[in-house]
């Protein structure tokens, strides 16, 4: 039961920091129709921006910097790289956003070298009895923090202005257009919220295992949830990314052998051969 | 020259003709001299590096077979050449045969692999194949390294030399000489490829899929087919690597390689035979070209020799974006365009 409790929660943790990561997936995908391969780069850049503010200045600091850089990326990117490639073949889209995720992290690597830097704690440390199994109190914050982060994006889809814009150029964008609604705008707003929930994520990962280039495994595990969840869900990758974070934590807690690395991708193609469009998301796979 | 209007068929035989005019021969000709004369001037350095490019062209024609001909979409090539590298290596280390029947079972082995990842391709396109393909990578790897009553697991396996009639092979001189022909032969036969039926199919399937059954190409065929074919070729380029270098790990299969090869091809030219040797050269020799360049700067810029590896990553994740941002069409296009400026001067239009 412990060790039950144990795993639960550093699933949830790992799954509350997928599901982030995911979220600005799905963002992008839903709205500009990109595959973004450079996510777990976001999240590395995310952890990096809060880092050098933390450590300069204060973690509020942190937290502003890492926002504004998050939202500098991401309309920069959503400029200078993607939008020459509108009308390309996916391949392109692909390759690019690989490339873009290189360039990134080698960049990165440039400045802060290749020793992870431990994360100047500002979520409470110690640990708290739960169930009669000791649990790292900064697992609970963190999961908590990705709870709240979570809710405030899904109220901003439900209720705001600019919420309603993207859902509507996701779901038709020549009728949003019609409307008034700047579909270029939404581009570039997809882009930068994106950016800010890998820079929560990012944020939440450093504080768990510091900073360092490990941060990007959690990028490609992005894969799986958005699959399992569907491409264009936002409550699809939240829960996939508790699904996944749960299966790698009980896998490797229960079978070992370094299974867990691999059973997400084998989940991935199984859902892909039964079930394309995911456990939430809109079927409109063609059939050839 | 070809006649300052274009250029005329007047014949079938004409019109399917790999060379067209007296300019394309010429290139030809200085090509092959320059391939035969290259390994008696190059130095030793050199010749490892052109080997390289030799191997990286194979796997990068087999994968622009499939990526760029047939339009499906693959991750999975370090794990394809990773079911070549070990078939080979296997076949002649633990069942002794000698190493050109190994390569054979090899260029098999990872066809039939290719053609079981390619299997998701039958139900998914675009990104959803990408990904199918990306699990394909990491399940081949996962295999590998903990498979290891066969392959040995996370340590290396050690390939014994090349043997035939008695004779070792080894060297990069004789290696060159083997590389450099299985990759004309590979260039050959991919080249012709497209100019048969299948080959044309392919080409149907990228171009509008369902026009292309209606037509009746049968897509499901095709492209398990296309997966098959183009992982034959990657198995060749695995199994060549595992024989020259003469030794396997798992590190030299990951899906940095995978994008490596995919880099190749998007640089080179998708869809194009040529533009995949240009590519393959183009990325073997960008991080050579940064490393001298570090050497020849580290006393100015010690920051830059310092973190020579990750600067090699940058600029290859830089030229990735470059290329396809500026020139989507790769290196093909852009000798396209200077012959053409050469052939049409001093007339533009």
């Amino acid at each position: 039961m412990n060790i039950f409790v144990q795993l639960t929660v550093t699933g949830l943790t790992n799954g509350a920091i997928l599901a982030l990561a995911a979220l600005g997936f799905v963002l992008i995908f839903k709205s500009t129709g990109v595959i973004n391969f450079a996510q777990g780069e976001f999240l590395l850049i995310g952890a990096y921006a809060v880092y050098v503010g933390t450590v300069a200045a204060h973690w509020t600091v942190g937290i502003l910097l890492g926002l504004l850089v998050a939202v500098v990326l991401g309309v920069g990117v959503e400029r200078l790289i993607l939008r020459p490639l509108v009308g390309q073949p996916i391949i392109a889209v692909i390759m690019v956003t690989i490339g873009l995720g290189i360039f990134l992290r080698s960049v990165v690597q440039i400045i802060f070298g290749n020793r992870p830097l431990p994360f100047p704690d500002f979520i409470p440390g110690g640990s708290v009895n739960l169930l009669g199994a000791t649990v790292p109190a900064n697992r609970l914050w963190g999961i908590g923090l990705a709870a709240v982060t979570l809710a405030v994006f899904t109220v901003f889809f439900t209720r705001s202005r600019h919420g309603i814009a993207m859902r509507a150029v996701a779901d038709d964008q020549q009728a949003a257009l019609t409307m008034g609604i700047s579909v270029r705008r939404v581009f570039a707003m997809a882009w930068a919220l994106a950016a800010v929930s890998a820079v929560i994520g990012g944020m939440l990962v450093a504080n768990l295992i510091g900073v360092s280039g490990g941060i990007i495994e959690f990028g490609l595990l992005v894969f799986p949830v958005v699959i399992l969840g569907g491409l264009d869900s936002v409550p699809g990758a939240m829960i996939g990314g508790a699904i996944v974070g749960l299966l790698i934590t009980y896998t490797g807690g229960y079978v070992g052998g370094g299974l867990q690395s691999v059973v997400p991708y084998v989940v991935l193609v199984g859902i892909l051969l039964v079930r394309p469009y995911g456990l939430f998301g809109q079927v409109r796979i063609e059939r050839v | 020259m070809a006649t300052a209007t274009g250029v005329y068929h007047s014949t079938y035989t004409a019109d399917l003709a790999l060379r067209h005019t007296r300019s394309e021969h010429a290139r030809l000709a200085i090509v092959a001299i320059a391939l035969v004369i290259l390994p008696f001037l190059a130095t030793p350095y050199w010749l490892t590096v052109v080997n390289q490019i030799g191997i990286a062209a194979i796997g990068a024609i087999g994968l622009n077979i499939l990526v760029g001909y047939t339009g499906q979409i693959s991750l999975g090539q370090g794990g394809f050449l990773a079911v070549g590298a070990y078939t080979s290596g296997l076949l002649v280390g633990d069942l002794g045969l000698p190493f050109p029947l190994a390569m054979v079972g090899a260029v098999l082995m990872t066809a039939l692999v290719g053609a079981f990842f390619g299997l998701p391709a039958l139900r998914l396109k675009g990104l959803y194949l990408a990904i199918a393909t990306l699990a394909a990578q990491f399940v081949i790897i996962w295999v590998v390294r903990n498979w290891d009553v066969v392959t040995g697991g996370t340590a290396a396996l050690a390939v014994p030399a090349g043997e035939l009639f008695g004779w070792t092979v080894r060297g990069d001189f004789t290696w060159y000489w083997i590389i450099t022909g299985c990759a004309a032969v590979a260039a050959l036969a991919a080249t012709n490829l497209f100019r048969t039926g299948l080959g044309r199919a392919f080409v149907a399937i990228r171009d509008q899929d369902i026009a292309a059954e209606v037509i009746g190409v049968d897509p499901l065929r095709h492209k398990v087919l296309a997966f098959a074919i183009s992982s034959g070729f990657v198995g060749l380029a695995g199994a060549l690597t595992a024989h020259y270098r003469l030794i396997v790990t798992w590190e030299r299969f990951t899906l940095e390689v995978s994008i490596l090869y995919l880099a190749m091809i998007i640089v080179g030219g998708l869809g194009s035979v040529a533009g995949s040797i240009y590519g393959a050269a183009f990325m073997i020799l960008l991080p050579a070209w940064i490393q001298q360049l570090g050497q020849s700067v580290g006393g100015t810029f010690p920051a830059l020799s310092r973190n020579l590896p990750a600067v090699q990553q940058a600029a290859f994740g830089l030229v990735i974006i470059l290329f396809l941002v500026f020139e989507p069409r790769g290196l093909a296009r852009i000798w396209q365009r200077m012959k053409d400026y050469i052939r049409l001067w001093p007339f533009r239009y």
